[in-house]
């Protein structure tokens, strides 16, 4: 009997969205078709890829807030270059560069400048917001209907295989993320520096890079998330990403790592991303409103986190 | 002699371990029980049920004859019953007055906190324990001994009937002991019981009216310590003779390892010393003297202001302990659960933590393999007690977790070695261990610098000592020159060379 409740408590998020599942798919004839599940997973991959970022960050004790304002500021760029006829390739590749110095930044602000991460990232949030709105004059930035433009779409909207090509993103990316986490040193230090600071430190880690490095990745991954977005609407929104912080946050605490830093997993924030997305697919497929769908997703994580109290 | 407590046959099973299995024991009115045994024992263990911090998994609890169920540590103090815990539990960024009255403040009949009184009586404990320091010092200012006094000041607070001391002296210097002795003759003089844990023996003769011996989890003997003598406890604790302590082993000295000029910043004053390839030296001092400041200066922790460090005759500028560690300094911290250890990480995770780069290739992969490997080398050769080497660090003993301290070190390959208090917390079986250690590590030509508050253990292992007094060396003794009144008179700053 005790074995089972652990074992229950253990893996209570994924059980939550098995069963969950499982009921849609009596209520819902609609719910478990392929195009449907597909459907799922192109959604939840946005908030997911940043929400792997993001589990690094929460690991060392931080928070990033500025990953919604990366997803703005990197689609904002790599609109214009698109439609100025940049190579896609080289485009893409200098949105990521974008994102991995404004994660840089955030890194080098709180260990050099001794900032709270909240701190540090909210100023930098607000801070590249503003950039997006002056660098878009506040408009959308079409991509234009150029070749370059019709192959960058496909990075958002395109299929291989009959699958979506984000979901291929973010296969790539759990598995480097989680191949990061359990088999390289940045890995193994990302959990010591969460889970004691200064005895980290005196162990020989350079905490300080070593937490630039991890707000770089949640940067590149923002980034990402921000090409992928941009690709899939042919135009960057100078609105886009704003609250995706929030739910990469949501996702994360969902799939059980602790704010407090040192324990959890990305495992467990696919299956919190999985989450967030089931549920929103769902309230659509039976028409709540976007009102009472954030309600729920409310509801939602607060019973998660609830539960994960009882759990110490 | 009155029974006011009896634990009797508790067993405690962990997953994985069983910690305790059928131990009794029995509290006297207005007596001192040692409880004694080896690391992982399960003297904490058995105190942590007793506080109703864990829950047991059988056995009965009699509190003055009546069968009785603590599920909290709640439970257990309104039953006035106190405990210093080993692991110190204080809010560092509270003064002392605060944390002493944690959720017990006096307040007024506005519900304002009464500050008047809080510092009033907070000062009269700390008066009580011989601490010359105000209640309204931060915690976060204080060496772990005046933590330790801390904690003992709370649990007077509380009125408690009976005391658990689980290590008390650990962390305290001679003279904070003494008045520790004091204040235990004096409640037991009230009437009160006290359960004291130790790994120091001589304290048990000095303080102690019984023990309680453990091995294993399981109950070997209770006995009045007027029958007992230090080698039976030995015995009983651990299970067989143990050789001698400090045998004495001769190694020739190689080249100068380390020197140090001058070295001086806001906590050490012009330290200059050298250290020989093969040497132990030992620093001796009271708590405060700037011991483990000068360690940290050395291997980068604590910047320095003047002064230079050449290792094998070359200038070096260490200014992080990564770069200590790269230059072959390592530093194995004295106060393990702050600056040591990663508590929510494996023994292994712990282990490999500061040579990780070993273990990776140049895919910057993790070979667990060859890690493990090591890590199983460590664990047996130096005897560390844990299921497995997957089992989290924070639940091994203290003892067993020092040993993973210093393993980590090792694990470095080190050719400075800087050991601060090495054998805080350790029993004498694996005191015995980490001395055969440290003997062998000198043989392969290691060098040592040994900080300690243990003057026995100082002398035994020193081939030469140093004592500071205010951040300055204040006396160098060579092995056949060094007292313990020598140590003493240079420690107290009563002598002084020049
Ligand atoms: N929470 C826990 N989970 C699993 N095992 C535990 C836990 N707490 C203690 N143990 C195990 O129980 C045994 C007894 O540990 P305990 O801390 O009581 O030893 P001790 O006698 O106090 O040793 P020391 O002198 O080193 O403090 C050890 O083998 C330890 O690893
Ligand atoms: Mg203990």
């Amino acid at each position: 009997m005790k074995v089972n409740k652990d074992f229950l408590m253990k893996y209570k998020s994924v059980l939550g969205l098995i069963v969950f599942s499982v009921i849609m798919a009596f209520v819902n004839d609609r719910f478990l078709t392929l195009s449907n599940v597909l459907n799922i997973f192109r959604q939840t991959s946005i908030n997911a890829i940043i929400a792997a970022g993001m589990t690094f960050v929460i690991l060392t004790g931080g928070i990033d807030l500025s990953v919604g304002s990366i997803v703005a500021i990197t689609g904002a760029v790599v609109a214009a270059l698109i439609a100025g006829g940049m190579n896609v390739v080289l485009a893409v590749l200098i949105g990521l560069i974008t994102g991995l110095l404004a994660g840089a930044v955030n890194g080098i602000i709180i260990n050099k400048g001794k900032v709270q991460p909240f701190i540090a990232t909210l100023a930098i949030m607000t801070l590249l917001r503003g950039a997006t709105l002056v660098f878009t004059k506040g408009k959308p930035i079409s991509i234009g209907y150029e070749k370059n433009a019709e192959i960058f779409n496909k990075i958002g909207a395109g299929y291989f295989l009959g699958i979506p090509i984000p979901i291929y993103i973010l296969v790539a990316v759990f598995i480097a993320a989680y191949y990061i986490l359990k088999h390289t040193r940045l890995g193994r230090y990302t959990y010591a520096i969460g889970g004691n600071e200064e005895a980290s430190k005196l162990s020989g880690i350079n905490t300080q890079r070593i937490k630039t490095y991890i707000y770089a990745i949640s940067g590149v991954l923002a980034a990402l998330a921000g090409i992928i977005i941009t690709a899939r609407l042919s135009s960057a929104q100078p609105t886009a990403g704003s609250g995706y912080e929030l739910d990469a946050i949501a996702a994360v605490v969902l799939g059980g790592t602790s704010l407090a830093g040192g324990v959890g997993s990305v495992i467990g924030t696919v299956v919190g991303a999985l989450i967030i997305g089931v549920l929103s697919n769902a309230l659509n497929l039976m028409n709540v409103t976007s009102y009472y769908q954030l309600m729920a997703k409310g509801i939602v994580i607060l019973i998660a986190v609830l539960l994960d109290r009882k759990d110490r | 002699m009155k029974k006011i407590l009896e634990m009797k046959n508790i067993s405690k099973e962990f997953p994985g371990v069983k910690a305790l299995s059928g131990v009794n024991l029995t509290i006297y009115h207005g007596e001192v029980m040692a409880l004694l045994g080896e690391n992982g024992a399960g003297k904490s263990t058995l105190m942590k049920i007793l506080t109703g911090v864990y829950q047991k998994t059988a056995g009965e609890i009699y509190l003055n004859g009546k069968l009785v169920k603590f599920n909290s540590i709640n439970d257990s103090q309104k039953a006035k019953i106190g405990i210093i815990h080993q692991e110190l539990n204080l809010i560092p960024n509270l003064t002392i007055a605060e944390n002493i009255f944690l959720g017990r403040e006096p307040i007024n009949t506005f519900k304002k906190i009464d500050w008047n009184k809080l510092y009033s009586e907070a000062d009269q404990l700390l008066d009580l324990l011989n601490m010359k320091i105000s209640s309204k010092e931060l915690v976060i200012n204080l060496s772990i001994g005046q933590r330790q006094m801390v904690e003992i000041a709370k649990t007077l607070s509380l009125d408690a009937q009976i005391i658990i001391m689980d290590e008390p002296t650990d962390a305290l210097t001679d003279k904070e002991t003494e008045s520790l002795f004091k204040v235990i003759r004096s409640l037991r003089s009230q009437g009160k019981s006290i359960v004291y844990i130790s790994h120091r023996l001589e304290e048990i003769f000095q303080i102690c009216d019984r023990a309680t011996i453990l091995r294993d989890g399981q109950f070997i003997e209770e006995k009045e310590v007027k029958d007992l003598d230090q080698n039976e406890i030995i015995e009983k604790m651990v299970g067989r003779k143990i050789s001698e302590q400090f045998p004495t082993v001769k190694v020739k000295k190689g080249n100068v390892a380390l020197e140090v000029n001058g070295l001086t910043n806001k906590f050490v004053k012009n330290v200059s010393f050298k250290l020989q390839q093969g040497e132990i030296l030992g620093i001796a001092g009271l708590m405060g003297s700037g011991r483990t400041e000068l360690a940290k200066t050395i291997c980068g922790a604590i910047k320095k202001e003047s002064g230079e460090i050449l290792i094998e005759g070359e200038r070096v500028n260490i200014s992080s302990t990564q770069e200590a560690i790269k230059k072959g300094i390592n530093y194995v911290s004295e106060d393990r659960k702050k600056d040591g250890l990663v508590l929510g990480l494996s023994v292994k995770e712990n282990m490999s933590l500061s040579s990780l780069k070993e273990f990776t290739n140049q895919f910057s992969k993790i070979d667990s393999i060859e890690e493990e490997k090591v890590v199983d080398y460590y664990i047996k050769s130096i005897n560390i007690k844990t299921p497995s080497k997957n089992q989290l660090i924070k639940n091994l003993s203290g003892g067993n977790q020092q040993k993973v301290c210093i393993s980590k070190s090792l694990m470095c390959k080190p050719k400075i070695l800087i050991l601060d208090e090495p054998t805080r917390g350790i029993d004498v079986g694996a005191k015995k261990e980490i001395y055969d250690l440290i003997n062998n590590l000198k043989k392969e030509g290691l060098s040592i610098i040994m900080i300690s508050s243990e003057i026995t253990e100082i002398l035994g292992m020193s081939d030469r000592i140093l004592v500071m007094h205010e951040g300055r060396i204040s006396g160098e003794l060579p092995e056949n020159e060094a007292t313990q009144e020598t140590i003493m008179s240079y420690a107290v700053g009563i002598k002084e060379e020049k």
